[in-house]
């Protein structure tokens, strides 16, 4: 082991939040920072030659080498738990920039009840009428203390919309349901699709509020404050899963990396696997690596912060054991509590005219927040209202079909086997004439959905995989029915016809592609008896450590998670720059 | 060292112009002779030839247009099984191996060559000699394995994936589903054409860029 020439700040992690907390840092400060990469240097230059769906969309050629690390899954701590083998249902990206380079650009704030949500449900139903199970819980944080920061995040992507609720003022065309905001979006948004225009059509009809994604994939060239400029998006439809080979799609390496470069106190060193967090008498000291060859190092560093995707920064809390880990059984223990999978699903509708959908965007689409949180659940007049707590969003999504995932989209029963002729025959009359109206619901927290480490299965090192324990319940099931119902309303009057299978009843499953939006272990509240870090992500038990990132959400909003993600880093940068430096220890 | 093997077939029977006629029955031109003689990365040339013609099942030629022969989709497969994919470099393979719940996906220990190796015993070195109702008999009969699953998504993938993956031969894929290709930019159309089809004329990824590319089944194993 090499003992390396201590820094200032080390940072586990080169993605959006270690790099995002690096800039501040580094252009705040006189501070010098590390950043410790376990993937490889990437950007630009190397996104020319991926627009292929086989490599990228299916092998999934960005993701993490599952090979060398995985998690293990099991429904519930009764039964044993096996390893995710092949990636399915989320997709950790590798390399700088993390998944922020590979992911699809939706960027939306939070309501202002999800970060008071055990207050605000309590509230509305009365404890009594909480399901038992539901852990939920205030952040420590709320949303008029985050806006600023929503807002620099916004403005360092350039992220394209339309406000529909501007201080107050509510505005026709935005989304009216959305938490206010202190100023209208960077660029305009991005251009429609046929079967987005269809949507927004439709739900106005129906009397709904349709507005257009917010989107880190630019609608026009910008320049941002820090004087970084790029180009507007051309609709290739290679985006999710891609990194953009024209920088149109906000990613760490075209908006982060080169204001990095310009400093001379940030240094990032790639190919640097950070095993542990080492630490004596509730200080952490430094991470201790391997680069790329095996050899060992340790670095030391005033302070450390963890900044990598959910699974790794709880992974290497356990691994380092910092903290104590969560025990559903007692309900004792903070570590690994609250883990959520934000709940999406798409819900198949069958057109009798060409979509043309080769042609899209990551976030290009419409959507509908009309009951998003819980507002006019009661009153939509949909079943399965009754008892739904909180339901999400419903969109058209426009992120161009590939020719590989596209085919076979056909209405269920019109073949009787999914190969052959006369399967062949119905898929290419159906081609180009399926889309999809997606739900995103909030997965709120539970008692018996938890992380802790896997005591069978290693990583390529020998150290214990993570486990997770995690499955739907009753309120999931009912989301996914409202979904349906909502879906049954808009499909006609976009002229299209619903897949007839209504959502089954169906355990979690490691297979099928939800989200990247793996959340919570390392969650932040008001009290140590119920998290991990407090409100400014600084660890309660290691003043010196803090823990940025999706793993800190108690539970999960109906919108995609990275923009908030951005937004409590610029928050915890502010307290750590702002109070910390000046008298290191904790803050609360 | 293994004997290299190659898999031989007219050539007419790869790829081609696909064309439309009034009554919107596809034909296929193709001014190829002669046969050509394609390098094998994996299977034996009879191995090829059994798996040709289980992707010919699956992906049929017929009236609808052409299918896995004209696309090359066993030279996709071969490639693909010869790289990193076949090796499973990139699967967790740790054991124990335990079975498990549908909802945890295939836990088996098995590469996909092996895989492979296992379904090509299970279909018989003389399947490609059997009547096409035998075969499709064959298939149905396999239908829940692991291999006809893996079959499957693979000769979907080998009909329209980008050429330089070794199938969907001179875009003939591409051409049947009207798949443009990779292209730089759709900013004037994406918003255009409602209601309407448009496609525009296919090509490569490495027509589009003028440079060779990186397929992954390239990458040493």
């Amino acid at each position: 082991m090499t003992n390396l020439k201590p820094v200032d700040v080390a940072i586990v992690g080169g993605g959006w939040t270690g790099l995002a907390m690096a800039k501040e840092l580094v252009s705040r400060t006189s501070l010098n920072v590390l950043a410790l990469e376990r993937g490889a240097p990437q950007g630009l230059a190397d996104y020319a030659m991926d627009m292929d769906e086989l490599d990228y969309n299916i092998r999934l050629r960005m993701m993490q080498n599952i090979a060398e690390e995985t998690v293990t899954h099991r429904h519930s701590s009764r039964d044993a738990a096996v390893p995710v083998r092949q990636y399915g249902s989320f997709h950790p990206g590798t390399g700088v920039g993390g998944a922020g380079e590979h992911w699809t650009g939706m960027c939306f704030r939070f309501l202002p009840s999800v970060f008071t949500l055990r207050t605000h449900l309590t509230e509305k139903h009365g404890a009594a009428r909480l399901p038992v199970d539901l852990a939920v819980q205030d952040w420590g944080v709320t949303y008029d203390q985050l806006e600023p920061h929503y807002w620099y995040a916004e403005q360092m992507m350039g992220v394209s919309g339309k406000a529909g609720n501007l201080r107050g003022k509510l505005i026709d065309g935005g989304n009216i349901f959305e938490s206010p905001r202190s100023h209208e979006y960077p660029t305009p948004p991005l251009k429609h699709s046929y079967a987005s225009y269809l949507f927004e059509q439709a739900t106005l009809k129906l009397g709904y509020h349709p507005y257009p994604t917010p989107a880190a994939n630019l609608s026009e060239n910008y320049t941002n404050p820090d004087g970084v400029s790029r180009a507007g998006c051309a609709y290739c439809g290679y985006c999710s899963r891609f990194g953009c080979m024209i920088g149109a799609k906000s990613q760490p390496t075209n908006t982060l990396m080169p204001v990095l470069r310009r400093h001379k106190s940030f240094q990032l060193r790639t190919g640097s696997w950070v095993h542990r967090i080492v630490h004596e008498n509730g200080r952490a000291t430094g991470v201790q690596f391997t680069d790329a060859n095996g050899a060992e190092f340790f670095q030391p560093a005033e302070t450390v912060i963890l900044a990598s995707f959910t699974l790794n920064n709880n992974r290497l809390l356990y691994l380092s054991k910092i903290g104590t880990p969560y025990d559903p059984a007692a309900g004792k223990g903070t570590l690994g509590r609250h883990l959520t999978h934000q709940v999406e699903g798409g819900i198949r509708i069958f057109f009798d005219k060409p979509l043309n959908a080769f042609m899209g965007a990551g976030s290009l689409g419409r959507r509908i927040s009309d009951f998003d949180g819980d507002n006019g659940i009661a009153g939509s007049g949909l079943p399965n209202a009754d008892g739904l707590l909180r339901y999400g969003m419903l969109s058209l999504n426009g992120n161009g079909d590939l020719p590989i995932g596209a085919f076979g989209a056909i209405p269920p029963g019109t073949t009787k086997s999914n190969w052959g002729a006369e399967w062949k025959a119905a898929s290419l009359q159906w081609h180009d004439r399926a889309a999809q109206l997606n739900m995103y619901g909030e997965h709120m927290s539970y008692r018996q959905n938890y992380i802790d480490l896997d005591p069978t299965y290693t990583d390529k090192f020998g150290d214990p995989l993570l486990r997770f324990t995690l499955d739907w319940t009753e309120h999931e099931h009912k989301q996914r029915q409202f979904a349906y119902d909502l879906a049954a309303k808009i499909a006609p009057a976009m002229g299209a016809k619903i897949d007839p299978t209504r959502p089954s009843r169906a355990k979690y499953n490691v297979i099928n592609y939800q989200s990247t939006h793996i959340q919570g272990g390392v969650v932040m509240g008001a009290s140590p008896d119920t998290s991990v870090v407090n409100p400014y992500l600084q660890h309660w038990d290691v003043p010196n450590l803090w823990v940025i990132g999706a793993s800190s959400f108690p539970q999960t909003a109906s919108g995609n998670p990275t923009l908030t993600v951005l937004a409590t880093t610029y928050w915890a940068a502010d307290a750590l720059i702002g109070k910390y430096l000046k008298n290191p220890g904790r803050l609360v | 060292m293994k004997r290299r093997e190659f898999l031989t077939i007219p050539a007419a029977a790869l790829g081609g112009t696909l064309l439309y006629t009034l009554a919107r029955e596809p034909f296929r031109l193709q001014a190829q002779e002669g046969n050509v003689k394609i390098p094998l990365r994996f299977f034996t040339a009879a191995e090829a030839r059994v798996i040709a013609a289980a992707c010919e099942r699956i992906f049929p030629s017929d009236a609808t247009g052409p299918g896995a022969k004209e696309a090359g989709v066993v030279i996709y497969i071969d490639r693909q099984l010869a790289g990193p994919y076949g090796a499973d470099k990139y699967r967790y393979t740790k054991g124990p191996f335990v079975e498990s719940v549908p909802e945890h996906g295939y836990q088996g220990k098995e590469n996909p060559r092996e895989t492979y190796h296992q379904g090509i015993a299970k279909l018989g070195m003389n399947f490609d000699e059997l009547p096409v109702e035998e075969q499709i008999q064959k298939l149905q009969s396999m239908e829940k394995t692991h291999f006809f699953q893996l079959l499957r998504a693979h000769t979907i993938e080998g009909m329209f994936s980008d050429p330089m993956h070794g199938g969907n031969a001179g875009l003939i894929g591409w051409q049947l589903v009207g798949y443009p290709g990779p292209r730089m930019s759709y900013k004037e159309d994406v918003d255009q054409h409602f209601g309407k089809e448009w496609r525009p004329k296919p090509a490569g990824l490495e027509q589009i860029m003028k440079r060779p590319g990186k397929p992954w089944e390239d990458e040493k194993v």
